[in-house]
């Protein structure tokens, strides 16, 4: 048990790639043993995960915590290090809570090649685990790309009649952006040196070599110039917004979902995605505040545009997947604005919205999957009066939409108001931006709900359908429970996000003195 | 310097002399043994004991032999163990292939040999004869070795272009030499080095010496503009000298390139930079764009290594005016080894694909390998994921090198353009990706996976992995490799 304690956090990342090569011992034929296996390896990663969120210091939550620190390559200063403080802390409790569901929603669906399928599944879950809770820049870099192979699999493999297009597509977009933000931890590296021998404090605390320490080079931000700022935020601006995305690099996206199995695309919808919006929260504030303000009105312009032209976008399309997909695109956008609106409640407001676009959207990637099993057809208008024959279907369905809209009482409110009240502190015009893009939101959705579920039951092929099985409730309950969680008592989670967000802060005024008085200005 | 040969100087060359002594050992066996297998053997046992003398020289300190003609240090020490371990597994991958190409004559093994003691003696050369000499033994017994399959045409026309241009080559490198002697009057490295550091630089002709030289160096790295000989020679080679030249004979190139740039020119730095920069920028882009289109894997693989050698170049530009940036030097020993073994791995699969009246040659014809054979067609992937440069592999840890001592040294544009290169690189790749797992197996998908294909695959993963996830000793080698102790 000591030994679990010390390495819970390797035990996670690992056990569901330990998990894999187990399940590589199981003949390829025994499809029903596979899919047990897969499904008891990330059920039991989901319950060793439980005692991060107990055992998880909430009053030191800015702080990292489990944290081990071995040496890895000694000749780059590369280390295996690991720890988490509250946002880790919710996006690998959100990784290790979808990764099941994501698994048990593919029983039915994935009848073709299944062990390669289910391996793909489990190597998937270390690699996004392991994003979330490096702190070596190396490390998280192996992390980061390791994922985009198994990820290149599932979509190229199960996917859909166009899915070598959007596979490859996928892969080239998201390697481009790696590469540069490689080129940018590169830079960051070969500053510490010179940063640590002119700052003493640093260099007792981290060591004068060269480093990737993730938490020398935040200490380190403050001190670095601001023209090499601008140009690594760049770095790290390409290859996180590809991940986030970002318009105008969204364009992978929807032919990622759409090709996608569905199973895939709740992991890319609700753990993936927020890869990329990480990457900005840990990296690119904190280490570079200066740059962060520079690139301020960049950022909050592409993510007002991706808001209102993600909403209209998803607005005109005629299948439901894609539909949801672009509603991605928009809900990424309203979490960016959040983020750069560079105040507690806009930063509290994006994490949480983080969190909640995973449990949504996610659910919603599930429930189209469900109609997709049955009717082998995700265009809207084949659908219509399905609420008359799949009640509990209609009724899980309406909760994920109102959740998706920002109903009170449920979780997504409790990520846009604050967003919202955020981006108000900041700009005026922002939040007229956000709020009609929760507008074009709502309307988009709703009336989604309304052709698909109410209306007339005309189409005979719609008339027999089967309501949801256990085995789909079960993949739905679990994020219907999250979504009235957050949406009625979210303080838990703000509890663990208060302090990383006022240390993030902290540190983004102490690096931009002259910024309230341009506020004082406006 | 005192008399120029002296008993003890043998001492160092032994690993060059059991080569030779092999090599022409065998063609003699030739004439007695029939089973040309056997033949195969006796050379891996030359290439063992080979390897055995050059252990024992490990650890010794850096000695100049022959009156300063050959240098025995930590990096021909280290290229010595490359280029035995390539000709090894060539030998391994030969062995079934030629039988099926009916073409199992013992003298391709004591040419393998003798080309491998030419490389040896290129690591070593410190002079510009010997370093010649090794270069055309080395580029003699390739030649034959690519038209080796006398009935086809391909084999045969590949062979007389790998000539002509490698004559032509040469020639220009040659010329390049003699304007240097001419110069300083001295074939020696370290006296040349010594001239051109004191020598005014603006010379034109000394000008004239360096371009010509460079141009060389470039023709026999296959750098472009000097590229155009590779997708033919490599396309018409048989497949396991293919990989050989792809590896070992690049390899040896590049040792050349080291000791020329940093013994002789080093002091012309500034003059050649611009020319190295503009090369290494158009070899990657060109290499990665005209692989894209192949759909022959042996010119895919071809356009390939033409870019590979276009990030190598980065190891030589990597520094300041007039320093050199010790990340890059240690990248490029680090890179090529890391190259070595991927690139074999990934050729030891397009060997095993060539069967009995099947050429296996086309994309195609890896349709759906995953299927008939999984463990290869999983090893593949690995393989070409290592040369695409996507962790966890060896071939990240290379390319973070190539990469991170061009940020070191500032050269962000040629970075930028470097990491991209590698991203295109991998759309590429990534076809015959979607060739072994996404498409579904044909008539002429299969493998004919001999033991020595079975060895390699195995090496090469263990390596490429192995490096991949804990790559301090390697990275420890490529220093030491460069301290030149």
């Amino acid at each position: 048990m000591d030994f679990f304690n010390a390495h819970i956090l390797t035990i996670i990342a690992f056990w569901p790639l330990v998990g894999m090569f187990a399940l590589l011992l199981i003949p390829k034929e025994s499809k029903n043993a596979i899919r047990w296996w897969a499904n008891i390896v990330v059920l039991i990663g989901f319950l060793i995960s439980l005692p991060l969120w107990f055992q998880f210091d909430v009053s030191k939550a800015g702080e990292m915590q489990f944290v081990e620190d071995a040496v890895w390559i000694p000749a780059l200063g590369a280390h295996y290090h690991v720890g988490i403080d509250g946002i880790s802390l919710l996006l690998i409790m959100l990784t290790t809570l979808i990764g099941p569901l994501a698994v048990l929603s593919s029983w039915d669906a994935i009848t073709e090649r299944t062990k390669e399928y289910y391996a793909f599944m489990l190597m998937l879950q270390t690699g996004m685990i392991g994003v979330f809770m490096s702190l070596d820049f190396f490390m998280f870099y192996v992390f980061w790309e390791v994922m985009l192979v198994p990820m290149y699999f599932l979509i190229g493999v199960w996917g859909g009649p166009r899915k070598l297009y959007a596979a490859i597509k996928f892969f080239l977009y998201t390697l481009a952006g790696s590469v540069l933000l490689l080129l940018g931890i590169i830079t960051l590296y070969f500053q510490y040196p010179q940063i640590a021998s002119t700052h003493p404090e640093i260099a007792a605390q981290f060591g004068a070599a060269p480093t990737f320490n993730i938490l020398a080079f935040q200490a380190m931000g403050p001190f670095l110039d601001a023209n090499l700022q601008w140009w690594v935020f760049l770095a790290f601006f390409v290859g996180f917004a590809i991940k986030v995305p970002m318009f105008p690099f969204h364009t992978w996206l929807p032919d990622a979902h759409v090709e996608a199995p569905t199973a895939g695309s709740v992991i890319l919808a609700a753990v993936l995605l927020k890869m990329g919006s990480y990457g900005f929260l840990r990296f690119s504030l904190p280490i570079l505040p200066s740059g962060t303000h520079a690139f301020v009105p960049l950022m909050v312009g592409l993510s007002i545009v991706a808001i209102i032209y993600g909403a209209l976008v998803a607005m005109m399309q005629p299948d439901m997947k894609k539909l949801v997909a672009y509603s991605s695109v928009s809900h990424m956008g309203f979490v960016m604005l959040g983020m750069f609106a560079l105040n507690p409640n806009g930063l509290n407001g994006s994490i949480i919205q983080q969190i909640n676009h995973g449990i949504s959207t996610g659910a919603l990637f599930l429930i189209v999957g469900i109609i997709y099993e049955r009717r082998h057809t995700r265009e809207i208008a084949q659908l219509g009066g399905l609420s008359s024959v799949m009640p509990k279907y209609a009724i899980v369905f309406l909760i994920m939409t109102m959740s998706s809209i920002g109903l009170p009482i449920l979780n997504g409110f409790i990520g846009e108001f604050p967003i919202v009240l955020g981006a108000l502190e900041a700009n005026l015009w922002w939040a007229v931006a956000a709020g009609a893009g929760i507008v074009l939101g709502a309307a988009y959705m709703l009336w989604l709900y309304q052709r698909t579920m109410f209306g007339k039951l005309d189409n005979p092929a719609n008339q027999n359908l089967l309501d949801m099985n256990w085995r789909e409730m079960a993949t739905l309950v679990p994020l219907i429970i999250m979504a009235f969680w957050i949406g009625l008592y979210p303080k838990p989670f703000f509890d663990r996000l208060n302090a990383p967000v006022s240390r993030l802060v902290e540190t983004l005024h102490k690096s931009a003195p002259d910024m309230h008085a341009q506020e004082d200005r406006r | 310097m005192g008399q120029f040969f002296q008993l003890q100087d043998l001492q160092v060359i032994i690993p060059e002399l059991e080569l030779a002594f092999f090599g022409m050992l065998l063609l003699i066996a030739d004439l007695v043994i029939p089973e040309k297998k056997t033949i195969g053997w006796f050379a891996l046992i030359g290439i063992g004991g080979s390897a055995f003398s050059l252990y024992k020289l490990f650890g010794r300190e850096a000695t100049l032999a022959y009156g300063g003609a050959i240098v025995v240090d930590s990096l021909a020490w280290f290229f010595k163990l490359l280029f035995l371990v390539a000709a090894a597994i060539t030998i391994l991958l030969s062995m079934r292939y030629l039988e099926v190409e009916r073409e199992h004559h013992g003298e391709f093994y004591s040419l393998i040999l003798f080309a491998t003691m030419g490389m040896m003696f290129m690591a070593s050369a410190m002079d510009l004869v010997t370093l010649y000499i090794g270069l055309e033994t080395m580029a003699i017994a390739t030649y034959i070795l690519v038209g080796f399959l006398r009935g086809n045409q391909r084999s045969n026309e590949a062979s007389l272009k790998y000539f002509l241009l490698g004559a032509f080559s040469s020639a220009i490198l040659l010329y390049g030499f003699s304007l240097l002697y001419g110069f300083s009057g001295s074939t020696r490295f370290l006296e040349i080095g010594n001239f051109l550091g004191s020598a005014p630089p603006d010379n034109p002709i000394l000008l004239i010496a360096v371009v010509a030289v460079v141009a060389g160096l470039f023709f026999k790295i296959a750098a472009v503009p000097f590229h155009q000989w590779t997708p033919d020679a490599y396309e018409g080679a048989p497949t396991s000298v293919t990989g050989f030249m792809s590896v070992a004979v690049k390899a040896a190139s590049f040792v050349m390139i080291w000791r020329v740039l940093f013994f002789i020119i080093g002091p012309m730095r500034p003059y050649w930079i611009p020319i190295l920069t503009v090369a290494c920028i158009l070899t990657m882009t060109l290499g990665n764009i005209a692989a894209i289109a192949q759909t022959n894997v042996k010119r895919l693989l071809a356009y390939s290594s033409i870019s590979h050698a276009g990030y190598v170049l980065i190891g030589f530009i990597a520094g300041n005016e007039t320093s050199f940036s010790r990340m890059g030097m240690a990248a490029v020993p680090l890179y090529l080894l890391v190259y070595t073994f991927t690139n074999l791995g990934v050729w030891a699969v397009v060997v095993a694909l060539r069967r009995k009246n099947i050429l296996g040659e086309r994309i195609d014809d890896m349709n759906g390998l995953f299927f008939r054979h999984p463990a290869s067609a999983i090893l593949m992937l690995i393989f070409l994921l290592s040369l695409a440069g996507i962790p966890p592999t060896a071939g990240f840890i290379a390319k973070y090198y190539l990469f991170a001592a061009a940020v070191q040294s500032h050269h962000n544009v040629l970075a930028v353009i470097a990491v991209i290169n590698a991203a295109i690189s991998a759309f590429y790749y990534l076809r015959i990706v979607v060739a072994m797992f996404m498409n579904n197996a044909t008539e002429t998908t299969g493998m004919d996976l001999s033991a020595g294909v079975r060895i390699t695959l195995a090496a090469a993963f263990v390596f490429t992995l192995g490096v991949g996830l804990y790559p301090g000793p390697i990275i420890e080698l490529a220093y030491r490799a460069i301290s030149l102790q």
